[in-house]
């Protein structure tokens, strides 16, 4: 048994203690919007945020998970889709087959909490997830969009 | 071959359905579900359009979406003719068992090909002008005004002289009881005059993408589910010997231990990881057979063996190649060669299959909806009229989701041994990456002569390789011949012709099949075939001493439509104009899937002999464009497939078995690596050609003669990654 808090709610789940977060969060918690690509923590399709932070949660042991530790998924990035990623998303249209997105899009909001400018370079080394669609480009244009939106709200 | 047997009951199913489904039974009323689509459901105009009584239109879907727009542009497509309110538009689904009930009526539904839209245009636009024929018959009769006094626009219904409106959703009831038109009868509006068509929409299927609301089929949960992981023998043909069940049936979880067709074991349990757990520690034998001893190494000395061999057949053969190359002032000579590829899509391989006494559901991502049910039906040995499957859209398909359907055949062999309950398999990213339909395997000798002015005399291409209808489609080749694997160096025009004038010119391919899985892989052979000749073309022009577009431009003017596609991308690349210190072109131009494609790379190559892609210009000419926003994200997100290909992709086998089964080692393109890319798009409004895997095949042709341009040497092989540069 293992207390977790997600999306700001504590849930109680049955898990052996290796078993990854992202199987917990997919088959325990019943939230699938988090997604299984490769389970070596390579393609950032699983990205979740722990504190703050974006982590890779196939490559985590929910064993490793303690009960203060606050985990947010693409589920409680924002009410009714209104994180400014989101938006920004949105707007340019950026996915093609969405399987990455929710993983992209974490990654993305991590980035601007700790980076609210991002510049071309930072991009590069903060969103290293693989989208197999390829877009990229998109993903770029919309991550300066997100930015900027928030500069200006 | 179970494939074989697939392609099989699928061209039984298509054929017993054609009767009806041929002609296709355009704007018939057959009411799915008469009661529902009354109510709230909407009522059904015909196959194509329901229209709800709040005045939203859902425009049925018969082809999967798996990324590249398809949705989107058909729900276009329709719109423009039923002249509706675009921002009270939906799409639905419709299922295979749907379609066979209703004879077929919503056609081909399978996905790929770059056919998704190019194939449907005609029938989706006249269903949707079938449908305005009748909602405005219905208002007409209503009022006891002639038709031809009614103007419709945005879904509202107005008489001018009488100065009443009604709009589709009160008249749809009336409507649905109409005669309806004559297909043939109906006269499509000039693409000149779109006004949904044509134009950037954004894609109606974005919203659930951003919140992980989006279901596909990986996510799909139901009452009382199991879950199964799979192992299938690493050597492709190898067998399944035995497993020890005791060691992990009491394991967390585990409800079972059960043999998949006669090469593979799955375990079942309550959630896959449970059921991942247990199958990695089960104890397994496997009858490796013969294959084990295949490598890359042997397989390659097979290639290299057909590029000289008697037994190639020559799909081209004008004048005398051979002789005129040995004659020839200058003679340039090259052997390339281009590995296997994975698909690598980012959602793995995966099915929920449900058997129920003699009834057989699936719940699938499939680029081959009719293929899901012929292969989940043959598996459960049961009539095509008592199965079904629930389309989910793709987490990306690229062609590995077409007709094999080898996961779909594996959920319901699982299922099968645990009747009444659904049982969803989804394989690791190493059984998908183990168990692909790779990409081709080839290599392609090349030689040319050149006369006293520098001007191509004679050129011989041989292709040998690995032929896909040979495992998928051997129907297909005749007397021994494949010219599939030649794909956009055919001579006809329209789908994926060679784009060059030379007076001796000898194209052939030598079939060397291997014991591993091939199928399409997006861009299909166009991709190694733009390589090979794009690439060697290059060389044969800096033999030339030739500027790399002019020797082109000068072989091409037979060529106009892919000649002015170069052209394009040559101005809008500013071909010949100075580049930063260090920065190098390349050029490439190639034709598939009905449509003209070229390239412009600006390339960097440092001292280690670091490659870096600057920009890329990429032009289309796909004829009609339904929706310019999203060819251009269909060409941006071609280069990114394009350059995870030149510079790392590449699949090898050592003992029979594949090596690269995860992205720690099959490395994908990630963001930081990709050039900025600017697209032209170029269409002449005269063809309907494809889109979603034209433009990959000029990809890594532009930035390997970049390559060249800035090493002063050619590059021959892929990936990239394997060659040393400088």
């Amino acid at each position: 048994m293992a207390k977790l808090n997600i999306n700001g709610r504590t849930r109680e789940v049955q898990a052996e203690a290796g078993t990854p977060l992202l199987w917990v969060i997919r088959e325990q918690v019943g939230l699938t919007g988090t997604k299984y690509g490769c389970g070596v923590a390579q393609c950032g399709a699983c990205s979740v945020h722990l504190n703050g932070e974006v982590v890779r949660s196939c490559s985590i042991p929910v064993s490793a998970i303690k009960p203060t530790d606050k985990i947010v998924t693409i589920e409680g990035l924002s009410r009714s889709s209104s994180h400014p990623v989101q938006q920004a998303w949105a707007a340019i249209d950026v996915p093609q087959c969405g399987y990455c997105q929710s993983g992209q899009i974490m990654a993305a909001a991590a980035l601007l909490k700790k980076t609210p400018q991002p510049s071309d370079a930072d991009i590069d080394a903060a969103m290293t997830n693989i989208c197999r669609c390829g877009t990229y480009q998109r993903i770029r244009a919309a991550v300066h969009m997100a930015a900027d939106m928030v500069k200006k709200a | 071959m179970k494939t074989l047997a697939t392609n099989l009951s699928r061209r039984k199913f298509i054929v017993g359905s054609a009767a009806a489904g041929g002609g296709l039974a355009l704007g018939i009323p057959f009411g799915i579900g008469e009661a529902a689509a009354q109510g709230a459901a909407g009522t059904e105009i015909n196959a194509w359009v329901v229209v709800k009584p709040n005045d939203v239109c859902v425009v049925r879907i018969a082809r999967s979406e798996m990324g590249q727009g398809t949705l989107t542009g058909l729900a276009q497509l329709v719109a423009e003719e039923l002249e509706c309110d675009w921002k009270k538009i939906a799409t639905e689904h419709v299922n295979p068992g749907q379609n066979l009930a209703h004879k077929r009526v919503w056609g081909e539904m399978a996905t790929g090909g770059s056919r998704g839209i190019r194939t449907s245009q005609d029938y989706v636009r006249r269903g949707g002008a079938a449908a305005r024929i009748m909602l405005l018959q219905a208002a007409a009769d209503q009022w006891g005004v002639p038709v031809g006094e009614l103007v419709v626009s945005d879904g509202v219904i107005a008489h001018a002289a009488s100065g009443r409106k009604t709009s589709y959703g009160k008249v749809a009831a009336a409507a649905a009881k109409l005669t309806p038109p004559d297909p043939k009868s109906i006269k499509l509006k000039d693409p000149k005059d779109w006004k949904i068509a044509g134009k950037p929409m954004k894609r109606l299927d974005t919203a659930d993408k951003l919140n992980g609301g989006k279901v596909y089929a990986i996510d799909v949960k139901l009452p009382g589910m199991l879950l199964a992981a799979v192992k299938k023998c690493p050597v492709h043909g190898g067998k399944l010997s035995s497993y020890e069940e005791a060691k992990v049936s009491n394991m967390p979880g585990v409800k079972g231990v059960v043999k998949v067709h006669d090469d593979a074991v799955a375990v079942v349990a309550d959630t896959w990881w449970r059921a991942k757990t247990a199958l990695e520690a089960l104890p397994v034998v496997w009858d490796e057979g013969p294959n084990a001893s295949q490598s890359s190494a042997t397989i390659a000395e097979r290639l290299k063996e057909g590029l000289t061999a008697d037994d190639a057949f020559a799909d081209t053969n004008n004048g005398d190649a051979l002789k005129v190359i040995a004659g020839a002032a200058k003679k340039i000579d090259a052997v390339y060669s281009t590995p296997f590829l994975s698909h690598a899509t980012m959602e793995p391989m995966n099915c929920t299959a449900l058997i129920k006494g003699d009834k057989v559901e699936v719940w699938t991502a499939t680029q081959s909806a009719e293929g899901s049910l012929a292969a989940a039906c043959e598996e459960a040995g049961v009539p095509l009229s008592n199965g079904e499957v629930h389309k989910l859209d793709l987490g990306g398909g690229f062609g590995r989701r077409g007709g094999t359907q080898d996961y779909t055949r594996q959920a319901v062999a699982i299922a099968k041994q645990f009747p009444a309950r659904p049982v969803k398999l989804i394989w690791s990213r190493e059984e998908d990456q183990g168990h692909d339909f790779y990409r081709p395997i080839s290599q392609c000798k090349m030689s040319a002569g050149l006369d006293e002015s520098g001007k191509l005399v004679g050129m011989h291409m041989r292709v040998s390789g690995q032929s896909i209808n040979a495992l998928l489609n051997p129907g297909a080749i005749k007397d021994g011949k494949d010219a599939r694997q030649l794909q956009g160096l055919w001579k006809d025009p329209g789908d994926a012709q060679f784009g060059y004038s030379v007076p001796n010119l000898r194209i052939e391919y030598a079939m060397r099949n291997t014991h591993m899985q091939v199928g399409p892989w997006r861009g299909v052979n166009t991709n190694q075939n733009g390589v090979y000749l794009e690439c060697f073309i290059e060389e044969v022009a800096r033999a030339a001493g030739a500027d790399s577009l002019e020797f082109r431009r000068s072989m091409m003017q037979g060529y106009p439509r892919h000649l002015a596609v170069l052209d394009a991308v040559a101005e809008k690349a500013g071909w010949g104009k100075p580049l930063p210190a260090g920065v190098h072109r390349g050029i490439a131009q190639f034709m598939g899937y009905g449509s003209y494609s070229a390239a412009v790379a600006e390339v960097s190559v440092s001292s280690e002999g670091k490659v870096k892609v600057h920009r890329m210009v990429l032009g289309i000419n796909c004829g009609h464009v339904v929706n310019p926003d999203q060819v251009a994200a269909q060409v941006e997100g071609s280069v990114a497939y394009g350059l995870s290909a030149a510079f790392y992709g590449e699949m090898s086998v050592e003992r029979g078995r594949m090596v690269e089964l995860n992205f720690d080692k099959y490395r994908i393109l990630r963001l930081a690596e990709m050039p900025k890319v600017e697209t032209v798009l170029v269409p002449t409004y005269d063809f309907w050609g494809g889109v979603g895997e034209p433009t990959i095949c000029v990809v890594s042709p532009a930035v390997m003669n970049a390559i060249y341009a800035a090493t002063g040497k050619p590059v021959r092989s892929l990936p990239l990654k394997n060659v040393k540069l400088v």
